[in-house]
C-alpha cells in the first residue's frame, strides 16, 4: 500500500487496482506451475527403475497431465482476456536477468502445447508399458526425464522475452528431442536419424542466433523489448527476417531443410512423435511469427512472396512424397511437411497484404495460418497416436502388412478416420475451415496493385487445391489399406483394441477436431487478441453474423455455416434410418463379387504401392523412382514357363541426392584437404600454438 | 415490422427447402432425359424419361445383400454421400436467386462437399477388399486430384469478376451486368464444362454405362452396393450432374432466374432453368456420342488442358478486365 502512495480516501480504488494486478498475475503463475509440473514429472521418472515402473506410468504422466492443464489454463486466460504480463527472474547471468512474458500469441501456442501434452499424458501410461513388458525392454527414466525437459523447453521458450532465455530453452528442446528420437538406440537407423535431426537442429539454431544477433546489435541489448525498439534499415530487417526464416524453417520442416523430419519422427515413441509433429514444428512457426510480426514489426511484401513460394513448394512436395510412403509414420511425417507448407502459404499471403497496405486482408491471412497451426497440431497428434496404437498392438508400421483393423480395433479406426477426414480438409471438420480461410485470403488478390502478385496468388491457391486433393488421396490410401479390407498378415488378423487410456487421449483430440470445425466463429473471436497484438487489426466482419455463420470478409463475399452442415448430415442419416431402414428386412451377408473365380484372398487386394501407381506415373519427375520387375522362369523350349515374379520399387527424395549428399561430399573433401596440417609431430603443434599466441598478442596491442 | 421481416424470412426458408426438394426430385429426370437423347443420337431404342425413377423405386424395395466383411463405414457411406450432395444442392440457386441456404456454402465449400462424398465412396470401395474397389478408388482419387486445380482456377476467374464466391451474389452480379461478352468467362465456361465432365464421370473420362474393369472409375467403387444403398448413391450422382449443369447456367447464362418471390417470377424461373438445362443436356448427349472414352493416362492431359483454359481465363481477367 505504501508503494502506491495513494491516500486513504482512495483506499477502495487502490484495493481494486491491486486486486486487478493480482488477478493479472494469475496466468503467469499458472504458467510457472505448468513448468514446475513438467520438471516434477521428470524428477519422478528418475525413480522409475525396472522394479517400480509405475513411477513413470502413473506418477510422471500425472504431473505431465497437470502441466498440460495448467498450460491450457494459463494460455487460454492470457488469450481470452487479451493480457500481456511480463516478469523478471533473477536467474541467468548477473547483469542479465531472465525476462519472461505471457501475451496472447504465447498464450495461443501454450494452449496448443497444453492440449497435446494432456492427450499424450493420457495416452502414454498404457503405451509405455511396451517398454517394460514388451519384447525389447528399455530403461524408463531417460524417457520420462527427456519428455519432461522437452515439454519444459517448449513452455519456457514460449514465455521467453529475451534472446538468452529463448536460445537456452530452444537448445534444451532440441537436445531432449535428440535423446527421445534415439531412445531405441539399438537400431543403427535410429541413431542415423537422430544424428541427422541433431545436425540440422543445430544448423538452424546457429542461424537463429544470427537473426537475434542482428536484432540485438541494432536494439542495443538482448531483451525482446529492446529488439522491438531497434531502428532497422530495410536491408538489415530483410537480413534478420531471412536468418529467422531459415533457422526457424529448419525446425518447422520446410523444403529443402526437411530431410531430418521423415527419418526422425517415425522412430521416436509414438506419443513423442505426436508431440514433435504437433508442437515442436509449431515452435518454428511461433519463431517466424514472433520475429517478423512482433520484433521486426514492419513486414514487407517481398518476404511474403518468399514465404508463399517456399510454402507452396513444401506443401506440394510434402504430399507427393507422402503418397509414395508405405511406412505409416513416415507418411504422417511427410504430411507434417505439407501442412507446414500450408501454414507458410497463409503467413506469406498475410505478409503480402500487410506489406501492400491492406491490414484487414493481412489479418485474414494471419488468422488462417494460425488456425491451421492449431488444427494441424490436433489432427496430426491424433493421427500419430492412432499410428502408435496400431504399432502397439500389431508391431507393424508397414501399410503393406496391415488390413482389416476396423473390425479388430473399431474405436482406434474411428479416431484415425476422424483424423484422416480432418487432415484431408473435408467439411465439417477443422482442417476444412482453415483451408477455406486460406483460399478466401488468396481470393482477395484483386485488391493488390502489383499485377505479378495478383497472378502468383491464384496459381499458389490452385496448387494448394491440388495439394488438398492429393492429401485426400493419400489418406484414403492410408486409412483404406491399414484399416479396411482383409488382414494381410497373421499378426494383424489377431489384433485387439488398445487400452482405455490410449483411446481417451485420441478421443480428446478427435472431439476438439470436431468442435473447432463446427464452431469456427468462436475460435476466430478467441484469436482476435493475437491479431490486435501483431497486426493492430481484428476481423469484426468474420463473426458479425452470429455464431452460426462464418463470413471472413463480408456476408455477400463468402459464408460458411459449419453447424448447418453437421445438422444436415445428421438429419439425412436420421431420415434414412426412419424411412428406409426400419421395416426393411435385415441385410443378408454373402461373399463379395469375385467374377466367378473362387474365394478371394488378401493377395488380391490393392496394396499401398498399387493404389498410388497412377499418381506415380502422372507426377513421375518429382521422385527418383527405381522400379524393376524380375521374372524367374523354368523349363527349356521356345516359351519358358514363368515360376515367379518380383516387383522392386525404390522411391527416393531428390533433395537428399541433389542437395545434401553433394554438400556432405564437399565437406568431407575439404576436411581431407585441410587434414594435411595434422602432421602428428609435436614440434609442428608447438609452432602452431606459438604463432597463434603471437598473433593474438599483436591484435590485443592494436 | 418485425413480424413482417420474420414472415418474409420464414417464406424464404420455406422456398429454400422447397427448391432443394425440387432439385433432388428433378435430378433423375435430367439423367433420364440425357439417356433418352443419347439413345436417339445413337439409333437405339430409348427408355422413357421416367425410367430412372422406376429404377430408384425398384432399388429401394429390394432386399439388401452385404459382403461378409463389410464394416459400418460401408453401410454409412451412402447416407453421407447423399447428405453431402443434397446439401450442395440446397446451396445452388435453381429457381430463385436470393435464398438463405446459399449462405451455408459458397463455391469452395461446394467443392468440399463433393470431396467429402468422394472420400467416403473411395473408402467404401476399399472396405470389401476386392481388386475392383481398389482400382476404382485409386483411379478416381487421381482424376479428382487433377481436376481440383482447374476447378479452383475457374472459381478464381469467376470471383475476380463477381467479387465473391457466394453463389447467390455471383449470379446476381452476372445478372445485373447484362449480356456482356467477357473473354475470361468464355475460357472459364469451357474449363468448367471439362471439369464437370471429369467430376461427374462422363465420357471421355469415365463411362457411366460400363461395368468392365478396364473402363470403370465411378462404377468400380460402387460395385458391391445394392438395394437402397445403391439407390442413394445413384441418386447422389444424378444430383451431382444436375448441380454442375445448374452452376454453368447460373454463372454464364443466368437470365430468367427469379429475383422476387411472386408467382410470375417463379414460373418464369422454372421455365428458364428447365429450358437451359435441357439444352445443356443435348450438348452433353452429343458430346458423349461423338467422343470415345480415353485411356486413364490421357486424363491428365485432358485436365491439364482444362487448367490451362482456366489459367488463361484468370490472366485475361487480370490483364483485360481490371477495374470492372
Amino acid at each position: 500500500m505504501g508503494a502506491d502512495g495513494r491516500s486513504e480516501s482512495e483506499d477502495g480504488g487502490a484495493l481494486a487496482v491491486s486486486a486487478v494486478n493480482m488477478v493479472d498475475g494469475v496466468p503467469l503463475f499458472l504458467a510457472y506451475v505448468a513448468v514446475a509440473c513438467a520438471l516434477l514429472s521428470g524428477v519422478v521418472s528418475l525413480f522409475a527403475v525396472r522394479r517400480h515402473p509405475d513411477f513413470l506410468h502413473t506418477g510422471s504422466f500425472l504431473f505431465l497431465f497437470l502441466a498440460g492443464v495448467a498450460s491450457i489454463t494459463a494460455g487460454g486466460w492470457a488469450l481470452l482476456t487479451n493480457l500481456t504480463v511480463t516478469d523478471r527472474l533473477a536467474l541467468g547471468l548477473p547483469w542479465l536477468e531472465w525476462h519472461l512474458r505471457l501475451d496472447p500469441l504465447s498464450g495461443f501456442f501454450l494452449v496448443l502445447l497444453g492440449t497435446l501434452v494432456t492427450a499424450a499424458s493420457l495416452y502414454g501410461p498404457s503405451y509405455t508399458r511396451e517398454y517394460t513388458h514388451g519384447e525389447a525392454p528399455q530403461p524408463l527414466p531417460p524417457l520420462g526425464v527427456f519428455t519432461a525437459t522437452f515439454v519444459l523447453g517448449m513452455q519456457m521458450l514460449l514465455l521467453a522475452d529475451d534472446a538468452l532465455v529463448f536460445m537456452i530453452f530452444w537448445e534444451i528442446m532440441s537436445l531432449s528431442g535428440y535423446f527421445l528420437v534415439v531412445y531405441q538406440h539399438q537400431h543403427a537407423g535410429n541413431r542415423h536419424a537422430a544424428f541427422l535431426y541433431l545436425l540440422l537442429a543445430h544448423v538452424g539454431a546457429l542461424v537463429i542466433l544470427l537473426a537475434f544477433g542482428v536484432l540485438a546489435a541494432f536494439g542495443g541489448g538482448l531483451t525482446f523489448a529492446q529488439m522491438r525498439a531497434a531502428p532497422l534499415t530495410p536491408l538489415w530487417a530483410t537480413l534478420a527476417f531471412a536468418f529467422a526464416f531459415l533457422g526457424f524453417g529448419t525446425k518447422a520442416g520446410m523444403v529443402p531443410l526437411h530431410v531430418w523430419l521423415p527419418d526422425a519422427h517415425p522412430v521416436a515413441p509414438s506419443h513423442i512423435s505426436a508431440l514433435m509433429s504437433g508442437a515442436m514444428l509449431k515452435m518454428g512457426i511461433y519463431g517466424i511469427v514472433r520475429v517478423s510480426y512482433d520484433l521486426i514489426g514492419e513486414v514487407r511484401w517481398e518476404w511474403g512472396v518468399a514465404l508463399l513460394v517456399v510454402g507452396t513448394a513444401s506443401a506440394l512436395l510434402g504430399v507427393l512424397y507422402a503418397l509414395m510412403q508405405h511406412d505409416l509414420k513416415r507418411l504422417l511425417a511427410y504430411h507434417s511437411i505439407e501442412n507446414i507448407g500450408i501454414i507458410l502459404m497463409g503467413l506469406g499471403m498475410s505478409m503480402i497484404f500487410l506489406g501492400s497496405g491492406h491490414p484487414l486482408l493481412g489479418t485474414l491471412g494471419l488468422v488462417a495460418a494460425l488456425y491451421h497451426t492449431l488444427n494441424h497440431a490436433l489432427f496430426k497428434g491424433l493421427l500419430f497416436l492412432g499410428a502408435g496404437a496400431v504399432l502397439y498392438r500389431t508391431h507393424e508400421r508397414d501399410l503393406e502388412r496391415m488390413g482389416g483393423l476396423i473390425q479388430r480395433m473399431p474405436v482406434t479406426a474411428f479416431m484415425f478416420l476422424v483424423g484422416s477426414v480432418a487432415i484431408s480438409a473435408l467439411p465439417p471438420f477443422n482442417g476444412f475451415v482453415s483451408e477455406w480461410l486460406t483460399f478466401q485470403t488468396a481470393l482477395q488478390a484483386p485488391a493488390l496493385d502489383n499485377g505479378v502478385l495478383r497472378m502468383i496468388m491464384p496459381i499458389a491457391a490452385a496448387l494448394l487445391a491440388l495439394t488438398g486433393a492429393l492429401a485426400a488421396a493419400c489418406f484414403v490410401k492410408a486409412f483404406g489399406i491399414a484399416f479396411l479390407g482383409k488382414p494381410r498378415t497373421r499378426h494383424v488378423a489377431h489384433a485387439r483394441e488398445v487400452p482405455m487410456g490410449m483411446l481417451l487421449g485420441m478421443g480428446w483430440l478427435a472431439a476438439l477436431c470436431l468442435v473447432l470445425g463446427v464452431l469456427p466463429t468462436l475460435t476466430i473471436e478467441a484469436m482476435a487478441p493475437i491479431t490486435r497484438l501483431l497486426a493492430h487489426t481484428s476481423l469484426p466482419a468474420a463473426t458479425a453474423q452470429g455464431w452460426l455463420w462464418l463470413t471472413p470478409v463480408s456476408p455477400q463475399g463468402a459464408s460458411y455455416s459449419a453447424p448447418f452442415v453437421l445438422l444436415a448430415l445428421v438429419v439425412v442419416y436420421g431420415l434414412g434410418y426412419l424411412f428406409l431402414r426400419r421395416g426393411a428386412a435385415p441385410a443378408r451377408r454373402c461373399y463379395p463379387w469375385d467374377c466367378g473365380f473362387g474365394s478371394l484372398t488378401h493377395r488380391m487386394e490393392y496394396t499401398s504401392t498399387s493404389f498410388t501407381q497412377p499418381i506415380r506415373r502422372v507426377f513421375g519427375a518429382v521422385w527418383k523412382v527405381d522400379e524393376a520387375v524380375e521374372t524367374t522362369t523354368a523349363g527349356a523350349g521356345p516359351i519358358p514357363r514363368v515360376t515367379g515374379i518380383r516387383h522392386h520399387l525404390h522411391v527416393q527424395d531428390w533433395s537428399w541426392l541433389k542437395v545434401y549428399q553433394p554438400i556432405g561430399r564437399l565437406i568431407l573433401d575439404a576436411a581431407r584437404r585441410i587434414g594435411f596440417i595434422q602432421t602428428g609431430s609435436i614440434h609442428t603443434y608447438l609452432k602452431y600454438s606459438f604463432g597463434t599466441l603471437v598473433f593474438l598478442l599483436w591484435i590485443v596491442s592494436l | 415490422m418485425n413480424s413482417l421481416a420474420m414472415s418474409s424470412l420464414s417464406i424464404a426458408w420455406a422456398l429454400a427447402a422447397a427448391q432443394t426438394l425440387i432439385f433432388i426430385a428433378a435430378a433423375p429426370l435430367l439423367a433420364g432425359w440425357v439417356k433418352r437423347l443419347k439413345c436417339h443420337l445413337q439409333n437405339r431404342a430409348a427408355p422413357t424419361v421416367w425410367q430412372p425413377y422406376r429404377d430408384l423405386a425398384k432399388l429401394m424395395r429390394k432386399d439388401m445383400v452385404l459382403a461378409e466383411n463389410a464394416s459400418w463405414l460401408f453401410r454409412a457411406t451412402p447416407y453421407i454421400v447423399f447428405g453431402a450432395t443434397g446439401l450442395a444442392a440446397a446451396a445452388v440457386p435453381l429457381i430463385v436467386v436470393h435464398l438463405p441456404t446459399a449462405a451455408i456454402a459458397d463455391l469452395i465449400v461446394l467443392v468440399g462437399f463433393f470431396a467429402l462424398a468422394r472420400f467416403f465412396t473411395a473408402l467404401a470401395a476399399l472396405d470389401i477388399g476386392t481388386a475392383f474397389g481398389g482400382m476404382g478408388a485409386s483411379r478416381e482419387m487421381t482424376v479428382a486430384a487433377l481436376a481440383e486445380p482447374a476447378m479452383l482456377m475457374v472459381v478464381f476467374t469467376l470471383s475476380m469478376t463477381a467479387g465473391t464466391t457466394n453463389l447467390s451474389t455471383a449470379t446476381e452480379t452476372v445478372l445485373q451486368a447484362g449480356v456482356v461478352l467477357r473473354p475470361s468467362f468464355l475460357f472459364a465456361l469451357f474449363a468448367l464444362a471439362m471439369v464437370a465432365v471429369a467430376e461427374c464421370g462422363r465420357i471421355p473420362v469415365d463411362n457411366p454405362a460400363t461395368h468392365l474393369e478396364l473402363t470403370m472409375l465411378h462404377e468400380a467403387m460402387i460395385l458391391e452396393y445394392g438395394g437402397r444403398h445403391l439407390a442413394l448413391i445413384e441418386w447422389a450422382s444424378q444430383i451431382k450432374l444436375m448441380i454442375y449443369a445448374v452452376l454453368i447456367v447460373d454463372f454464364f447464362f443466368p437470365w430468367g432466374i427469379a429475383r422476387d418471390f411472386d408467382a410470375v417470377s417463379l414460373a418464369v424461373g422454372v421455365g428458364a432453368v428447365t429450358a437451359k438445362v435441357m439444352l445443356l443436356a443435348m450438348l452433353l448427349a452429343a458430346w458423349e456420342s461423338v467422343l470415345a472414352k480415353m485411356r486413364l493416362f490421357r486424363a491428365p492431359q485432358f485436365l491439364g488442358f482444362a487448367f490451362l483454359l482456366a489459367l488463361l481465363g484468370m490472366l485475361t481477367s487480370i490483364v483485360l478486365e481490371t477495374g470492372s
